[in-house]
């Protein structure tokens, strides 16, 4: 009788551990942390393709320097990119966070326009250097993509930790909100720079 | 709050749909070649193997090989990260993993680069080792010829990188699956054990036969076997009922098939390049 009593009190307080973790106060912190790793890249990439920038706006004036609209687009976008602080904190202010994003989105459409005029360039695009940038290019787009992906995964999974019973009771006695992830429209603008491509080089091939 | 529970859930099952759209499914990671595609003869398979196990042997780094017919409706550069990210090649934390897909009718291919090779296999090297190595070949429909050269180009880059010696030691198998494994296998037979010699000596034996049996049968480190023998052991011989069989463990544990090869948990981040021929 003792001992089956001691068993009990031994299962309740495993059941008290249990509820404890339970109420998701640690896969909050977790999760938060998983974000700001996450977030940390998609930055890093940025910034890798911020890097980029000059050497390719250097290489393009070497073989068209007459093409001022888009190298200046390019480096306006850069500047621009390069005004906002972009810090860890981006993703706990939203308008921020959305300014940076978006600020990267013309990036990204200024890019693709210079890659786009250096098409009618047979000789910029026999240039080594300038094939290497593309190419570093190409793979850092494609390490942005990535990086935003995971962001998104992490966000997802903190977001419904957040709002899903119970654990959302604890976010809130913690005031923990949700964070913000890279919306549908920002997905549809950036996730598809190529068909924006297809569409232009009708308009500058008329003008050459 | 069921509102907030039905939400919740509503979000969760989103979450799911949505990630459950129609991809092609990564096919099983078992050797170091996998052609579906029935291209490559055995015989070129098996020297590509043989090429890839004395590199991996020799420098540690692994590299993989994978022909398929399309990847559509993906594009390349995204099959090829969700295959990073199923098959994990290259070392735990060294990264140094190379995977060539090859799109056999969508006439692509790409070089999925490690974190840890991105700096000497930069994504513009890895551009050119596709365009001016591998191409020429694929163009004559000598893919064999292609994939051999790409490999001997990879190797040559990733012996001039100082990369961790590779790891004999048994440790490099273990993972956090087998260990749980052993550990639950070990517990669930200690129980059906201890309805036959009682708890503690039911305990004693399932701990001293899972603690040996991860030691001498997969290899992990003699103190992880330790370890698991006595968390199986205070599981069993202590736990508040024993002889109750533990019904509903129909799960496939993937246990390791004889000869059977995988990645060591290496990282990607979307490095590398893809190309066209």
């Amino acid at each position: 009788m003792f001992i089956k009593k001691l068993i009990i009190k031994k299962l309740f307080l495993l059941f008290i551990l249990f509820s404890l973790t339970g109420c998701g106060y640690n896969s909050l912190q977790s999760g938060d942390e998983d974000i700001t790793a996450k977030w940390a890249e998609v930055l890093n990439q940025y910034q890798r393709r911020a890097d980029l920038i000059p050497n390719l706006v250097n290489v393009v004036k070497g073989y068209a320097a007459h093409e001022k609209d888009v190298l200046l687009g390019v480096t306006e976008a850069r500047a621009k990119v390069g005004a906002i602080q972009a810090s860890p904190e981006l993703v706990n202010d939203e308008q921020a966070f959305k300014k940076f994003i978006a600020a990267q989105g013309q990036m990204t459409s200024a890019i693709s326009r210079l890659l786009l005029v250096a098409e009618k360039y047979p000789d910029l695009k026999a240039d080594g250097v300038f094939r290497d940038l593309q190419a570093q290019l190409e793979g850092t787009e494609n390490r942005i993509t990535v990086a935003r992906n995971r962001y998104i995964e992490a966000v997802k999974a903190y977001n419904t930790t957040v709002r899903s019973f119970p654990s959302n009771l604890t976010a809130m006695v913690f005031g923990l909100k949700t964070k913000p992830s890279f919306t549908v429209e920002n997905e549809q603008a950036i996730a598809q720079p190529p068909k924006v491509d297809f569409g232009a080089p009708t308009a500058p091939a008329a003008n050459q | 709050m069921v509102k907030v529970m039905r939400y919740g859930l509503g979000v969760f099952l989103l979450l799911l749909f949505t990630t459950a759209a129609a991809e092609i499914a990564i096919p099983p990671l078992s050797q170091r070649v996998t052609d579906l595609t029935g291209t490559l003869s055995a015989r070129q398979m098996n020297a590509m193997e043989q090429t890839l196990a004395a590199f991996e042997a020799r420098k540690g780094s692994q590299i993989a090989v994978l022909m398929i017919a399309t990847t559509q409706p993906e594009a390349i550069e995204q099959f090829g990260i969700r295959v990073a990210d199923a098959w994990k090649i290259g070392r735990k934390s060294i990264d140094d993993g190379v995977i060539f897909i090859i799109a056999k009718n969508d006439r692509k291919m790409r070089l999925e680069v490690g974190y840890g090779l991105e700096g000497v296999i930069p994504d513009a090297i890895a551009k050119r080792i596709i365009s001016e190595t591998i191409t020429p070949y694929f163009k004559q429909n000598d893919y064999a010829g292609g994939i051999n050269a790409g490999i001997s180009q990879l190797t040559k880059l990733i012996d001039g990188e100082p990369l961790p010696a590779p790891q004999t030691h048994a440790n490099s198998h273990f993972n956090e699956n087998t260990f749980i494994v052993f550990l639950i296998v070990g517990v669930v037979s200690g129980f059906i054990l201890s309805a036959i010699f009682g708890q503690v000596m039911g305990g004693l034996l399932a701990g001293l036969g899972s603690g040996l049996a991860a030691v001498l049968l997969v290899g992990l480190s003699f103190s992880i076997g330790v370890f698991i023998a006595m968390m199986v052991f205070f599981f069993v011989g202590f736990s508040g009922r024993g002889g109750r069989g533990l019904g509903g463990f129909g799960g496939g544990f993937g246990g390791g098939s004889g000869g059977s090869w995988g990645g060591g948990d290496g990282g990607f981040g979307g490095g590398g390049a893809s190309g066209s021929w």
